[in-house]
């Protein structure tokens, strides 16, 4: 799916009301149409298993992140103290694995966090010079928004009604502001 | 007396209703009230308070900057460290002010994975006050190096001395890379938790050079409920992470003192000591400033009394830990039979020092004490004061651990006292300008209440009552 295509292909539902637009996402899905997206001004409760997005993959990223860091953390300790230029300090051993382990620690969070936080920016496309595409500027505020792509719904005049009886303030067709 | 009255309670009888659950905000505050109220001192002029707060500030941070100048033009000789005590306000100031650090990050993350709802209104400026803290802390690293400017040394990067590596075995470094991670995982969480509230105020925006600024800083947020999802899914893994990363910056902090053999520090009671003394002093600066942050911009029904009293008990909690470990550290130094340690403790409590200790007693395990009245955690004036104390106690604990222990160890010919220059003095009250410099700027430049995640709290009341 594209989701850079954005024509004015859209049905656009505008809900006041967390309670209700959950509501008419289960409708609309309950007569198989699909639901391209939904803009709101926070997470909604029970709106992930309404729309049927699936659980993220993110952890992955976080557990690659992780092993990355502790393995060449702790690489890097051992390279450097036994075999680059082994110190004596106060006798210790060269490999004195026991105190390798708070920087290794350390740079398992730090890379798991920053892997975890990249892989969030790169899947949902977000980034400074990113244009935002919004629904209507009331989304990131106090307005739910509920967008059915035109061309499914063209030939289901029954479609708006439905949005109307489940509490849509308003059902439009229109492109998403660039 | 009636036969019924000695008849057995009927499993009928009707039990008390459950007492309501109070919602943190009430829920009839609009979504787009809340929009309009945390926008408010971002778009307005400037009280006078604030101005006045703002000047003062700066004028610390001004002192702060001429005693830094002076120090490292001269040479560290200007502060009153000596052979004996070569460590003190600057590792006092580093351990106090990384310690406040860790009551934004338990805000943010723990109580995250706890589900507590009352975390939202302040953990936006929770965790600012977390990533200031940390700066100020590394000032006092910076400037003890005496030639700051190689500080980049600690780094272990291919060098043309060897290359010389780190002394990887050394809690100091450890301290290095605990310190960075935090900062940096804190500045990320920080960040990201910013993101859609930076959608909000640019849909907000008429057009124009502050939109643009927003659009920028916003990343091109437009609310999908995917991007939400996966947005959820990433901030618990954060706070999964800054969990078990806060827990152990102030371990490693601990270590600092922990792995050396002087008599006082040698214990391993001291990470989760220290732990427990960052989380109470990090509640009772987070206190202080949402106290006066509340008043000033007028949040009180985000910030409310309620949240003031949950806050007073997590102190009371801390608090009680932390009188605990000083029980415990004076028993051990009796039960452990040493010498040396027994006398570091006597030192402590009637020592030329003895002073500090019974301020640090009194602020930081008798006053907060009076916190099991109810009456005194829901006084505004009350909880004031004792996070102030708590803030004067902290501070003298760290500086009764680190001198009293340094100015008489094992050799009573090396003993002496310490005492602070005035250049050492200035460059706390510096750090105190660095920190309120940073948090006055913050409250008016950037929305210093999580706008979406008070949303949602409120959002999900109107449900639950609506149902």
């Amino acid at each position: 799916m594209s989701e850079n295509a954005f024509a004015p292909e859209f049905l656009v539902a505008m809900f006041d009301d967390q309670r209700r637009l959950v509501g008419a996402v289960n409708a609309v899905r309950a007569r198989g149409l699909r639901v391209h997206d939904v803009y709101a001004p926070y997470p909604v409760h029970r709106l992930d298993e309404a729309m049927g997005i699936r659980r993220s993959r993110l952890p992955l990223a976080t557990l690659a992140g992780g092993v990355l860091g502790l393995v060449s953390a702790l690489a890097f300790e051992l390279y450097v103290s036994v075999y680059d230029w082994p110190l004596n300090v106060g006798g210790k051993p060269d490999n004195s694995m026991l105190a390798f382990i708070p920087v290794a620690f350390e740079l398992t969070i730090l890379s798991a966090g920053l892997a975890t936080v990249a892989a969030l920016l790169l899947r949902c496309r977000l980034f400074p010079t990113i244009r935002p595409r919004v629904v209507g500027r009331s989304v990131t505020d106090d307005q739910f928004a509920l967008v059915l792509r035109w061309r499914h719904t063209a030939f289901d005049p029954q479609v708006e009604r439905l949005l109307y009886e489940h509490g849509a303030r308003d059902v439009s067709r229109k492109a998403i502001e660039r | 007396m009636t036969p019924s009255a000695l008849a057995p309670v009927s499993p009928q009888k009707p039990r008390p209703a459950p007492r309501p659950v109070q919602p943190w905000i009430a829920a009839d505050v609009s979504a787009r009230r809340i929009t309009d109220e945390v926008m408010h001192p971002l778009i307005s002029r400037p009280g006078a308070a604030w101005l006045a707060s703002f000047a003062l500030a700066v004028l610390a941070l001004a002192v702060g900057v001429a005693s830094v100048a002076y120090e490292v033009a001269t040479g560290v000789g200007v502060w009153g460290l000596n052979k004996t005590v070569g460590w003190a306000f600057d590792i006092t100031n580093f351990v106090f002010w990384i310690g406040i650090g860790h009551a934004g990050t338990l805000i943010s993350a723990i109580l995250l994975l706890l589900r507590q709802q009352w975390r939202t209104s302040i953990s936006r400026s929770a965790e600012a006050m977390t990533i200031f803290a940390v700066l100020c802390a590394a000032v006092f690293p910076l400037i003890h190096m005496g030639r700051p400017w190689l500080a980049f040394w600690v780094i272990p990067y291919p060098n043309s001395r060897g290359p010389l590596w780190v002394n990887f075995r050394s809690p100091l470094l450890w301290d290095v890379f605990a310190i960075n991670t935090y900062l940096t995982i804190s500045l990320v969480f920080w960040y990201l938790g910013m993101i859609p509230d930076f959608a909000t105020l640019r849909d907000r925006t008429a057009a124009g050079s502050r939109r643009l600024v927003y659009s920028l800083l916003s990343f091109g947020w437009n609310g999908s409920a995917r991007t939400w999802s996966r947005y959820e899914t990433a901030t618990t893994i954060l706070a999964g992470l800054a969990t078990p990363l806060v827990i152990s910056v102030h371990t490693i902090v601990s270590m600092d003192f922990a792995t050396s053999v002087l008599p006082g520090w040698h214990s391993t009671v001291f990470p989760p000591y220290f732990v427990a003394g960052a989380v109470f002093s990090g509640f009772g600066m987070v206190l202080t400033l949402l106290i006066i942050t509340r008043t000033v911009m007028h949040l009180e029904h985000y910030i409310s009394i309620r949240h003031l009293e949950v806050m007073a008990k997590v102190m009371l909690l801390t608090g009680s830990i932390v009188g605990l470990a000083y029980a415990l550290e004076f028993f051990n130094a009796w039960y452990g039979g040493n010498v040396y340690e027994r006398y570091a403790f006597v030192n402590r409590a009637s020592g030329p020092y003895a002073w500090c200790f019974w301020i640090m007693v009194l602020c930081n395990v008798l006053a907060p004490q009076l916190l099991w009245i109810r009456r005194v955690r829901r006084s505004v004036a009350a909880l004031f004061l004792l996070s102030i104390m708590v803030n004067i106690g902290m501070w003298f604990e760290r500086f009764v651990i680190i001198v009293t222990s340094l100015h008489r160890s094992y050799l009573p010919s090396s003993w002496t006292m310490y005492r602070p220059t005035i250049i050492e003095v200035g460059t706390l009250v510096g750090s105190f300008g660095l920190f309120f410099t940073c948090f006055l700027a913050f409250i008016r430049v950037l929305p210093m209440i999580a706008m979406w995640e008070v949303k949602a709290v409120t959002g999900h009341a109107s449900e639950t009552t609506h149902e």
